[in-house]
């Protein structure tokens, strides 16, 4: 190989292997220094592998009615008790996660599908396009969350895959924001600039240099969000608008218990206990996420 | 190096303007324009490096940018080897910017920090089509060379460079399409001095082997003195004064010019310069002053300035030009002019 004419302009080169390796190694080291958020991230991972364990862990089938053991509470045979119809209060949890974590991330996904796109194009091109998209993201945004959900699935009919639609619905307009707030900062960067005077089309440009750039504030966004779309599916099974008995969700089966609430508070309590458990599991990893992804925040 | 002799032109730009809007109201209507550039021309000769040099704010950049199109400019032409570009269409501007390169101010902004080096370059030859994909490990291997960086750190991301060697990476991303022009936006202002040297040194050994043609814009004199075969200077979006670079630094026709210049330190202690300190702030470009855009500040304002707005004077037969009503018949000795300040 020939001798380089010129001398590289400074000092040694950095010495380092993979940086992908590096910066996730960093990542990670933020990430496990806060406690909060390695609870949190255990919480999730514990439900995601009980929802994927269910069919195995579970004791009894979760919509086998055993009339003669109604209403019992927490034994050695039922854990948590059984309902009004003697099904297996725990057996049913299990299952019902499988549709509360399905509803949760596959609404956020579409919703965040969507919503990046409408937010890149909003933030890229700007203009009439950042206006228009960014007003009727104002108007979604300025209904309350549950009601728009309560909306779309009166009108669609009340069952899972309406409540994912309308959850996903709700989640674009915040999505399209973060994303629209990102692609402004990153688009103005000099290196937007120089792959455009190479002669880079705009496709190029978003999808290699934008929509990489601003992944961390999708994914903080997108756990948080989970969380939130769980909460919105249970309280529209909960009003008799989402999952549809008897399968077993959580939401309906707070809506189920309510009755007993008197005389079988487990009913409820068990149900409600576990979305409080995903809910915070989610919160807790999402903000410890953002906290590790923010170049900012050192240590 | 001075390739003056040169005749063709590379670059022509006539009466560029580039006014940005400023919306208000309700509607978001257009309330009023920054008026970043107004009306100027210039041309730059194939092989020869022009500086156009300026404070902050007074549209040196801007004008980069337009005749790159990076913003489309408000009105004017920018005539590059006999074409206008700004008629041409989106595509076929695409397939003309290989001739025409930028290199920016900040290299930790400039690149792109989740691709490697290898990629950012391998990038710009894919998208010219510059080489078949199997020889384009080899041409970027020797575009690093080129530049000064070892071919063992292609394959690293930016942010394990120096600001120095990055700026290097910016320059072999500029010159993998074999450019013809390279606008060079600031590019060594965030370096440091020792730095500077050895990019500036690296951009002229690349002018004579590529046969470069530079603009260069820069609010550093001695920089611009290094370089320059000509120099622009603009102040507050207009070209006040343009002369081949002796007679710029030797026998400067416009007073802001001068005020420029009494402003680089000296070491030599014999010959002192008065320094001449320049009163108020730059006015606005929303609202430029009538007349002259300078009188506001000039020690040598009368009452025509503030009314009449000078055109570019010639004040010799070499391309020496002017814009001030002082120089209208000729140059002057500026020193003798009674200062109103």
């Amino acid at each position: 190989m020939n001798e380089p004419q010129l001398q590289p302009a400074t000092g040694t080169p950095v010495i380092g292997g993979n940086t992908r390796a590096a910066s996730w190694k960093v990542f990670y080291k933020k990430l496990s220094k806060n406690k909060a958020a390695l609870a949190g991230a255990l919480i999730v991972f514990i439900f995601v592998l009980l929802a994927l364990l269910a069919p195995y862990i579970a004791p009894y089938e979760p919509n086998k009615m055993q009339i003669a053991n109604k209403l019992q509470g927490p034994s050695a045979e039922h854990w948590l008790g059984t309902d009004d119809k003697g099904r297996d209060i725990l057996s049913r949890i299990l299952y019902g996660s499988r549709i509360s974590l399905t509803v949760g991330i596959l609404s956020t996904v579409l919703g965040a599908a969507i919503g990046i796109v409408l937010g890149i194009v909003s933030g890229y091109y700007g203009r009439w396009v950042d206006s228009l998209i960014m007003r009727i993201c104002d108007v979604l945004l300025a209904f309350p969350g549950i009601l728009l959900a309560l909306a779309i699935v009166s009108v669609l009919g009340a069952s899972t895959v309406n409540v994912i639609i309308a959850v996903a619905f709700f989640a674009i307009p915040t999505f399209a924001r973060i994303v629209r707030g990102s692609t402004l900062a990153v688009k103005k960067l000099e290196y937007i600039d120089a792959i455009k005077a190479v002669g880079a089309r705009d496709s190029r440009i978003i999808f290699r240099h934008i929509l990489p750039n601003i992944t961390s504030p999708i994914i903080v966004q997108a756990t948080l969000y989970i969380a939130s779309a769980i909460i919105t599916a249970a309280a529209l099974s909960f009003l008799g608008m989402g999952t549809q008995p008897p399968d077993p969700e959580w939401g309906t089966m707070l809506s189920q218990g309510r009755s007993y609430i008197r005389q079988a508070p487990h009913i409820t309590l068990f149900p409600g206990l576990v979305i409080l458990l995903v809910v915070v599991g989610f919160n807790l990893f999402g903000d410890g996420l953002r906290d590790a992804l923010d170049p900012k925040t050192k240590k | 190096m001075s390739m003056t002799t040169t005749t063709k032109t590379l670059l022509e730009v006539k009466n560029l303007k580039q006014y940005f809007p400023i919306k208000g109201g309700l509607f978001g209507r257009t309330v009023n324009h920054v008026k970043a550039v107004d009306d100027i021309s210039f041309h730059v000769q194939e092989g020869e490096t022009v500086s156009i040099v300026g404070e902050s704010g007074c549209g040196k950049s801007t004008t980069g940018r337009a005749i790159l199109r990076l913003d489309n400019p408000y009105a004017g032409e920018v005539i590059f080897d006999g074409e206008n570009l700004l008629g041409l269409s989106k595509a076929e501007m695409r397939k003309k910017r290989q001739d025409l390169q930028i290199i920016f101010q900040d290299p930790y902004a400039s690149l792109n920090p989740r691709q490697t080096v290898s990629q950012i370059i391998e990038e710009a030859l894919q998208i010219q089509n510059i080489v078949p994909p199997k020889e384009r490990r080899k041409k970027i291997a020797d575009l690093l060379q080129t530049v000064g960086i070892g071919t063992h750190q292609m394959d690293r991301h930016p942010h394990e460079f120096s600001g120095g060697q990055r700026q290097r990476i910016g320059i072999a991303r500029a010159l993998s399409v074999n450019p013809k022009l390279i606008i060079c936006d600031e590019a060594v202002s965030a370096l440091d001095v020792s730095i500077q040297a050895q990019v500036l040194n690296l951009l002229k050994d690349l002018q004579r082997k590529f046969q470069l043609t530079y603009l260069f814009i820069s609010h550093d004199l001695g920089v611009v003195r290094h370089i320059s075969d000509r120099i622009i200077v603009m102040y507050l979006g207009k070209i006040v004064e343009i002369a081949d670079k002796k007679s710029l630094f030797e026998n400067p026709q416009h007073p802001y010019t001068i005020a420029l210049l009494s402003a680089i330190p000296s070491t030599n202690l014999e010959k002192k310069r008065e320094r001449i300190i320049l009163k108020g702030d730059v006015p606005s470009p929303i609202d430029p002053p009538q007349g002259c855009r300078f009188h506001t500040r000039c020690p040598f304002a009368f009452d025509r300035c503030r009314a009449e707005q000078p055109g570019l004077y010639k004040v010799d037969g070499e391309g020496h030009q002017s814009a001030c009503h002082l120089v209208e018949n000729g140059q002057i000795d500026f020193s003798k002019v009674p200062s109103n300040h």
